[in-house]
């Protein structure tokens, strides 16, 4: 389940007289992915696992090489407000996940519009201040550092094979870009919305929180306080996992969402 | 030519080793700051100043950063402001202010201006985006740095020359009420100096006002070749570059003997100088600098500006506590090497009088500048000895330098004004350097 390519199609969808380029592959009720603040990975076995059954769309966010760049965008509500029209455009109500800065992307449109979606997975979220521990100043350290700290398992098969070995140029580059991106929306407050827990507030959607227990980038305090905040929020846990769970224990991950989604 | 004196204050109750396990000045902790030598320090460094003044240097150069014992000096507006009253010739050049770092450009506008009214003009003021751990000490979005920099920039200077009151909405800075009551003395507004390390962005933004350029600490060669950059554009608009636009800061020791000089010299990179000034990851933080200029580091697999390469860019984090006797040994050795280097270069100028007059002879004549500062020695060196450096330039070498001068019509911008020097329709620029000059083997090294 491990075949990261040819089973995908970049195509370009015109936002606002910008250009957003997504990734899309698999066919059936369509599912919105977004992706963390490292950028798109590349389309992983749990996407392949995925493609009968779900149309997947990869939206490529703007600022972080591929896309058109929006320079008006101030912080994650703008770069939410921008999604909601391209969210529209795809066709709603959609079913959405979002990881980790993608998870407060996806909060950030839910609570614009919980019409927007329909059934909502967190994996990872950060967005929120969290009531305990601290979300990792990923901006504080080296690229090299920052990649390796999102996962436990650094021989997991597909970390190995997207980040292992030597880091190629061009890969470098397209980190620094979002990464770039990443600290102009979100140096301060650092990756959270104070204002985002109360926003939330009503929004019925079904909603999965998923963490992995070693995360250490999305700590235990951002689950609970949007656990709070969502009242119809379940929560899962992976054991042994980081912050990727997806490509560290994707068989456990892909349980959890093939039964939420279903 | 305006001959400057600077020092970065080093914080002297740091071991050479402590740095080196840290891996970095920035970051190590403030709980090892001596409060008693902290006093002894300020204090000594203001009465350096005072010094300088007396010993015939034109201008004092302050600048500052933060949270870092390789430079005390952590609010250069209030150095410059005691400076003003304690001092009676000197300029007060401030290289620079990180406007980014301060959050706030309108208060900058009223501190430059009382600084500017109390020494009866003598203010140059010098503006910089702040090196990288500015943004993290001061929470500035390294992201939106130059932004910051260029539209605080520009609304400072409009404080200064807009009569007020007047309201203010621009990007990142809104104000109700623009009317800072005290305006420079000097008219329209203090002078600059842009002080940098050889950023091609900088260089630009420097030569597209007008504003002369001071290169701190950088290779001969480079320099040369980017200020031939800033020629070529301000002749785009019509203007020849002179010496007014430019400005060389070298490390400079000078001793009794070519052996006591260079012992002197080998504290310019205590702990590795500069070179671990700050760890990758706060020298670089995301977006800081352009995509072209982190494509050019990551590229540079030996070694460049602040000690940064591809492996320390592209690396993990940097700082090893359990360094042994052997590692130590191995780092020192290459700080011998890099000292040899950075002679050749023309970063750091060691020697008996003689020697150094010799030196600066021929960044004088390759460079042109119109402006030379000269800095003080890092690391772990008495009063005593420091005032022995500053009294062996004025008394041998700065005599020297002022004949070269009027030899070669090296003006400093209060001698010629920059931008004043006008280019017919199609008329070619004038060569403004001469790296031919360098001996060959100087030039191959540099």
């Amino acid at each position: 389940m491990s075949d990261t390519t040819n089973q995908a199609d970049e195509v370009p969808i015109e936002v606002g007289g910008t250009v957003m380029l997504t990734v899309q592959g698999g066919s059936g009720k369509p599912l919105l992915i977004l992706h963390d603040e490292l950028g798109y990975p590349g389309w992983m076995g749990w996407n392949a696992a995925l493609s009968a059954t779900r149309a997947q769309i990869i939206p490529l966010q703007p600022g972080f090489g591929r896309s058109d760049a929006l320079p008006w965008l101030r912080d994650y509500r703008d770069l939410a407000a921008h999604y909601a029209r391209f969210v529209r455009q795809v066709g709603t109500p959609i079913d959405v996940i979002g990881f980790s800065a993608g998870g407060y992307l996806a909060a950030e449109l839910a609570a614009i519009d919980p019409g927007l979606f329909d059934r909502i997975v967190l994996v990872g979220p950060l967005g929120v201040r969290p009531t305990t521990g601290e979300i990792y100043d990923f901006l504080a350290v080296t690229t090299r550092t920052h990649v390796a700290a999102t996962v436990s398992k650094q021989d997991a098969p597909e970390f190995a094979k997207i980040y292992g070995g030597t880091m190629g140029a061009e890969q470098f580059m397209l980190f620094e870009a979002a990464r770039a991106e990443t600290s102009r929306l979100g140096w301060e407050p650092f990756m959270f919305d104070p204002a985002l827990p109360d926003m939330l507030n009503g929004v019925p959607n079904p909603v999965l929180i998923v963490r992995g227990t070693e995360d250490i980038i999305c700590p235990q305090g951002c689950v609970d306080v949007y656990a709070a905040a969502l009242p119809s929020a379940q929560v899962a846990m992976i054991d042994g996992v980081g912050h990727r769970p997806e490509i560290e224990d994707p068989d456990a991950f892909l349980g959890l969402i093939k039964n939420f989604l279903a | 030519m305006l001959i400057g004196y600077f020092t970065e204050q080093p914080y002297r109750g740091v071991t050479e080793e402590q740095v080196l396990r840290h891996g970095s000045y920035f970051g190590i902790s403030n709980s090892n700051f001596d409060r008693q030598l902290g006093a002894d320090l300020y204090n000594e460094y203001l009465d350096e100043f005072c010094y300088a003044e007396d010993l015939g240097f034109d201008a004092v150069c302050l600048n500052e950063h933060h949270g870092n014992p390789f430079c005390m000096s952590a609010c250069l507006n209030i150095s410059a402001a005691m400076l003003a009253k304690a001092t009676e010739t000197v300029k007060l050049v401030l290289i620079g202010n990180p406007l980014p770092a301060h959050h706030n450009p309108l208060r900058v506008a009223e501190e430059l201006a009382q600084i500017d009214l109390v020494s009866r003009g003598r203010v140059v003021a010098g503006w910089v985006r702040g090196s990288g751990p500015e943004q993290f000490f001061n929470n500035s979005n390294p992201a939106i740095n130059r932004e910051l920099f260029e539209e605080a920039h520009d609304f400072i200077i409009q404080a200064w020359t807009r009569p007020g009151p007047w309201r203010y909405e621009g990007k990142h800075f809104h104000y109700r009420h623009v009317n800072p009551w005290a305006l420079p003395y000097q008219q329209p507004h203090p002078p600059t100096l842009i002080p940098g390390v050889l950023s091609l962005e900088t260089v630009e933004w420097a030569a597209d006002r007008n504003y002369p350029y001071l290169g701190l600490g950088t290779s001969l060669a480079p320099t040369a070749e980017l200020w031939d950059i800033y020629a070529d554009r301000v002749a785009s608009r019509g203007y020849q570059a002179g010496p007014e636009n430019f400005g060389y800061l070298g490390m400079v020791a000078v001793g009794d003997t070519e052996e006591e000089a260079v012992e002197m010299a080998r504290n310019f990179l205590f702990a590795k100088g500069n070179g671990l000034f700050a760890r990758a990851e706060h020298t670089l933080p995301a977006g800081f600098n352009s995509a072209s200029a982190i494509k050019r580091l990551s590229s540079n697999a030996s070694g460049g500006w602040l000690g940064l390469n591809r492996d320390k860019i592209m690396g993990e984090d940097h700082g090893k506590a359990d360094l042994s006797p052997e590692e130590l040994l191995k780092i020192r050795g290459e700080i011998d090497i890099a000292l040899e280097k950075m002679r050749e270069n023309y970063q750091i100028i060691a020697g008996t009088p003689e020697q150094v007059k010799a030196r600066i002879e021929t960044i004088l004549r390759v460079a042109r500048p119109g402006h030379f500062v000269f800095m003080n020695v890092q690391g772990d060196v008495d009063a005593e000895r420091r005032r022995k450096n500053m009294r062996l330039i004025s008394e041998h070498v700065i005599p020297h330098m002022r004949q070269l001068s009027e030899e070669l019509g090296l003006s400093s911008q209060f001698e010629v004004k920059p931008g004043s020097r006008r280019l017919a329709p199609g008329q070619a620029r004038i060569q403004t350097t001469f790296p031919e000059l360098l001996p060959a083997q100087k030039a191959k090294a540099a």
